[in-house]
C-alpha cells in the first residue's frame, strides 16, 4: 500500500465520518442535546457525585452550601448551552476570588466533569462542545 | 534486555506523580527525543507536570523501513511546563553494510506562550536539538561536512475542542533550522550547503480520549546530492492513562543514502512517572 493511497483512505474515512453525522438531524441547542433540564439535573448530580468522591477537589467544597450550588450549576450550565435560563448568580470570579485553584486542581476537575458525562453517557462529541463552551471560563477560574 | 526491564518499571509505576495536563496533551515522544509526534518535535512539553510540577519520561521507539532499521531509547525532564530536557541515543542498522550508526541527541525546548487547550492564540516553544555521532566514518565517506551538528526549533501546536464536528482537532507546525543529513545519521551539511530552515507539520483527530490517529510531514534538505527525501507518516496514538503512551505509524521516508522506497512501520512507548 502505498502512502498516498493510505493518506486518500484517511481523508475519505474523515470525509465520511464527519458528513454520516451530520446527517443524523441534532436538536440545535447544546441544552435540548443534553437532555434539557432533566438531562442537566443528571449530569451536574453526577458530577457532584464524581466530586464528592474527590480527595482534590472536595476540600474546595468545604465551605459549599450543595444544593445552592446544584441550583446555580444547572442554571449556569442552561445559560452556557443555549437554554431558555440566564444565569444571574455570582459570576466566576467573584465564586472563585480566594480559592486559588491551580492548573493541576483545574484540570483534574475538568477530569471529574469528562467522568460525569460519560457516567450519563453523553455522546464524546457532545462532551468535546461543553467543554469547548466551557473551556473560556478558565481564566475567570484559576489563580485568584 | 533494556525493553524489558522498561516495560516492567512502567508496569510497576502506574501511578503519574504529576497529572496535571488533561489525557494526551502532552503528544507523544519523537525520535531526536523530544515531545512531538513521531519525527516532528511539537510546542508541547513531555510529561504530564502542570506549572507547579515535574514530571519525567522515558520512551524506546522502532522504525523499521525496507533497508534500515532505526532504534532509540531517551528520557525527558519537565521542569514546571516551562523547560523540557531530554537525552536520546539512536541506533541506526544498515544490515546491507553490516553496519550500524549511533548518535546521541540532547535536547532543550523552552515554552514561551500559551497552552494548546485553553490560550487564545497556540502554544508557542523554541528547542535545540545537540547531536553527536559516535563514529563519523560513514558520515564523512558520504561527505557530510561534520559529525556533530545542533538543530534549533520553533514549533507552534493548538488543540481545537469539538472543531471537526464533535471531535477535537490538533496541528502543529515546526520551523527547523538545520543542516542535518538524514536528521544526523549520515552527518551535518557538506560541501557547498548551508543550514537551512525546514517546515514540519502534523495533524490529527481524536477518535475518543485515548486514541488519536494524525499523519505527519518533515521537509528535509538534500546536502549530500543523495537525493534525500521528505518523511511523511500516519500514526495512531494511545493513551490508555497518564502513565503511558503507545503509538504505531506506517513510514514513507522515501530514499535513505541512494536507497529507493524506505517504507515501513513504527512503534513507540512512552512511560511518564
Amino acid at each position: 500500500m502505498s502512502l498516498s493511497n493510505s493518506y486518500k483512505r484517511l481523508l475519505l474515512a474523515i470525509t465520511m465520518m464527519v458528513a454520516l453525522s451530520a446527517c443524523q438531524s441534532t436538536p440545535t441547542t447544546l441544552y435540548q442535546q443534553v437532555g434539557e433540564q432533566a438531562g442537566l439535573e443528571r449530569l451536574v448530580d453526577a458530577f457532584i457525585k464524581q466530586i464528592g468522591q474527590d480527595e482534590v477537589v472536595f476540600p474546595y467544597f468545604k465551605q459549599t452550601n450543595v444544593s445552592h450550588f446544584r441550583a446555580g450549576f444547572i442554571t449556569h450550565m442552561c445559560d452556557v448551552l443555549d437554554g431558555p435560563c440566564t444565569y444571574e448568580g455570582d459570576n466566576m470570579v467573584q465564586i472563585h476570588t480566594g480559592m486559588k485553584i491551580n492548573e493541576h486542581d483545574f484540570n483534574h476537575t475538568v477530569d471529574l466533569l469528562i467522568a460525569a458525562m460519560n457516567e450519563v453517557r453523553l455522546s464524546h462529541s457532545l462532551q468535546n462542545k461543553i467543554l469547548a463552551r466551557l473551556a473560556p471560563l478558565r481564566a475567570q477560574i484559576i489563580k485568584i | 534486555m533494556k525493553w524489558v526491564s522498561f516495560l516492567a518499571t512502567l508496569l510497576f509505576c502506574n501511578t503519574a506523580l504529576a497529572g496535571g495536563k488533561l489525557l494526551a496533551t502532552p503528544g507523544v515522544s519523537q525520535i531526536e527525543g523530544s515531545a512531538g509526534g513521531g519525527i516532528v518535535p511539537w510546542a508541547q512539553l513531555a510529561g504530564y507536570a502542570s506549572e507547579d510540577e515535574w514530571s519525567i519520561g522515558a520512551f524506546c521507539s522502532r522504525g523499521n523501513v525496507k533497508n534500515y532499521r532505526l532504534d532509540v531509547c531517551g528520557v525527558q525532564g519537565n521542569l514546571f511546563n516551562r523547560i523540557e530536557l531530554s537525552y536520546a541515543e539512536q541506533e541506526f542498522e544498515v544490515p546491507a553494510l553490516n553496519t550500524r550508526i549511533e548518535q546521541k541527541v540532547s535536547g532543550v525546548k523552552v515554552r514561551l506562550y500559551g497552552d494548546i487547550v485553553y490560550s487564545d492564540w497556540p502554544q508557542l516553544s523554541v528547542g535545540i536539538q545537540h547531536k553527536s555521532l559516535k563514529d563519523g566514518k560513514v558520515a564523512k565517506l558520504l561527505g557530510a561536512g561534520s559529525t556533530r551538528g545542533d538543530d534549533i526549533y520553533l514549533a507552534a501546536s493548538k488543540l481545537h475542542l469539538g472543531a471537526l464536528n464533535g471531535y477535537n482537532w490538533f496541528w502543529n507546525i515546526t520551523a527547523r533550522y538545520s543542516e542535518a543529513n538524514q536528521t544526523g545519521l549520515l552527518g551535518f551539511g557538506a560541501k557547498h550547503a548551508d543550514k537551512s530552515w525546514l517546515l514540519e507539520a502534523s495533524s490529527a483527530v481524536f477518535l475518543s480520549r485515548e486514541v488519536a490517529l494524525g499523519v505527519e510531514f518533515r521537509e528535509k534538505p538534500n546536502n549530500l546530492g543523495l537525493g534525500e527525501s521528505h518523511w511523511r507518516d500516519i500514526f495512531i496514538a494511545w493513551f490508555p492513562n497518564k502513565s503511558l503512551n503507545v503509538t504505531a505509524a506506517w513510514l514513507d521516508l522515501g530514499s535513505i543514502a541512494g536507497v529507493d522506497q524506505q517504507t515501513g512501520w513504527y512503534v513507540s512507548i512512552t512511560g511518564y512517572f
